[in-house]
């Protein structure tokens, strides 16, 4: 009781002459004015959500490409027979490349290169192509999580699995996989955080987003409170995100801890 | 004379440079009960997991019913049908109810409706006494129910043999029994088994054979009265007495 109502208290005061420190500060007036401007801030706001919207679709799509892709780069990576070399290979070379190529050259290549070739049959749009980068690139990462939640597996199930002639896509398929996707749970709570701020970088390649509405809207009054507005919608998606992925990593060590124990 | 159920002839298996088998010969005949016993490291288990190609052996043959374990005409399953097997730290699937660990290989396998799976996997359970457990995860089970689990699974498919790979070793010794018990059972129903044992107790009530592996070899196999009364090797004699020094014989 005691320890908790000064923990309250000193949060209060410290935080309360950070804020006093700040805004007595000679230059405070000015900074508001440029960043925390509330006209501004309204003004630019609908525009602002409307490109918010565009960034949680690209997001959720993105996001649901991705886990599929990864879990196919990764199934090609985990099987063992001797003809399957060439394709593991691939992998292995995929994920090294999408891996160590910035996802911002990917967007800027992808999102203004391809559409530039006109390509006939294949869409055309810069949002599509700069989709389509971020895919090939958190796929790499994220098929590398698979693939440790895989090698995580006992050995042993794999001798339960092929002792009852379970083919070796069986194997993966009913012993494997189910138990290698729960184990990384928690890991890919991370990579979906990550990737629900990093959509907004195909505002580079001119989608209309959040952080390309509020630029715009910099653009014409250089003021910069509409980035702050968009930092805030961020904020507001990523941090109950985080807090879930906690959440599920915490409930996952403690479902180990069970086991063990 | 009958056809040996499990034939190994000769048998070398190397892990990379280490020789592991060294070129081992054993027979087991239709409704004999074998235990393999040795300290860790001398190929019991390697050499019962041959017989089922967990392991695969570099010389040699492995006959099963007469049959080259490496025949094409067992086909991909056919001699896993044939040949059960129980491991140690039971391996059942955690993310499977009991039911469903059972049922898998019956339905994925070998084209069982789910219904006929099930109907003969509660029998199998019920059997041994866990036939209120079908709903349950390996997690909420003890040990010994888990590996009467393990050892229901391998009979699904009615085997002619089962192999059983240091089945009590992972349990606790108040469970030791009830799955012992099931073994008994077994060999009073005239299974074909292979054991991998570190009970001796149990190798000396229930086996027909003993062999005794040190090194890669079988020094020397005989019925558990001799081999555990008169050994004639003296490597055979030092390992008994190391296990009558433990208090486990």
């Amino acid at each position: 009781m005691i320890p908790a109502a000064i923990g309250g208290i000193s949060v209060v005061v410290v935080f309360g002459l950070m804020a006093w420190v700040v805004t007595s500060a000679e230059q405070w007036p000015r900074i508001k004015l440029q960043f925390f401007n509330i006209d501004a801030m309204i003004a630019a706001f609908p525009r602002v959500l409307q490109g918010f919207w565009v960034n949680m679709q690209v997001w959720l799509t993105v996001l649901a490409c991705v886990l599929v892709w990864a879990l196919v780069l990764a199934v090609v990576r985990s099987l063992r027979a001797p003809w399957f070399a060439p394709f593991r290979l691939m992998v292995v070379i995929y994920i090294d490349i999408f891996r160590g190529v910035p996802v911002l050259l990917l967007v800027l290549l992808f999102g203004f290169g391809i559409p530039a070739l006109n390509l006939p049959g294949l869409p055309n749009s810069g949002l599509f192509w700069g989709a389509v980068a971020m895919v090939l690139s958190y796929a790499a990462y994220v098929a590398e999580i698979y693939r440790s939640g895989i090698d995580a597996v006992h050995e042993g199930q794999r001798a339960a699995a092929k002792s009852l002639g379970l083919s070796e896509w069986q194997t993966l398929r009913y012993a494997i996989l189910p138990q290698a996707l729960r184990n990384v749970v928690p890991a890919l709570m991370n990579i979906v955080v990550a990737l629900q701020k990093d959509v907004a970088l195909l505002s580079v390649i001119g989608v209309r987003d959040a952080v390309r509405e509020a630029q715009i809207y910099t653009a014409s009054t250089f003021n910069y409170s509409s980035l702050i507005v968009a930092a805030g919608l961020f904020l507001l998606a990523t941090i109950p995100m985080a807090r879930l992925a906690d959440y599920l990593t915490r409930r996952d060590r403690e479902r180990r801890l069970q086991i063990a124990g | 004379m009958t056809t040996p159920m499990i034939d190994i002839d000769t048998v070398t298996k190397y892990f990379g440079d280490k020789l592991v088998l060294d070129r081992v010969s054993l027979c087991v005949a239709p409704h004999e009960v074998v235990c393999l016993i040795g300290a860790s490291g001398s190929g019991k288990s390697t050499l019962l997991r041959c017989v089922n190609r967990l392991v695969e052996y570099d010389y040699g043959t492995i006959r099963l019913d007469g049959m080259p374990v490496d025949d094409p005409a067992f086909g991909k399953t056919g001699l896993q049908k044939r040949a059960g097997i129980v491991f140690q730290s039971y391996n059942l699937f955690p993310h499977m109810n009991v039911l469903d660990n059972i049922t898998l290989a019956p339905r994925r396998v070998h084209g069982h409706s789910r219904a006929e799976a099930e109907e003969r996997g509660r029998e199998v359970l019920a059997r041994f006494g866990m036939a209120g457990f079908a709903a349950s995860y390996p997690e909420q089970l003890s040990g010994g129910q888990q590996q009467r689990v393990a050892i229901a699974r391998a009979l699904m498919t009615r085997p002619d043999v089962l192999l059983l790979d240091e089945i009590t070793a992972a349990l606790d010794p108040e469970l030791v029994g009830e799955v012992l018990a099931i073994i008994r059972g077994l060999k009073d129903e005239g299974m074909t088994m292979m054991i991998v044992t570190h009970e001796m107790g149990f190798a000396r009530e229930c086996a027909d054979r003993v062999a005794f592996l040190d090194g890669g070899v079988i020094l020397e196999q005989d019925t558990p009265d001799r081999l555990f009364n008169a050994p004639q090797e003296p490597r055979t004699k030092a390992f008994l007495q190391r296990i009558i020094a433990s208090g486990r014989l």
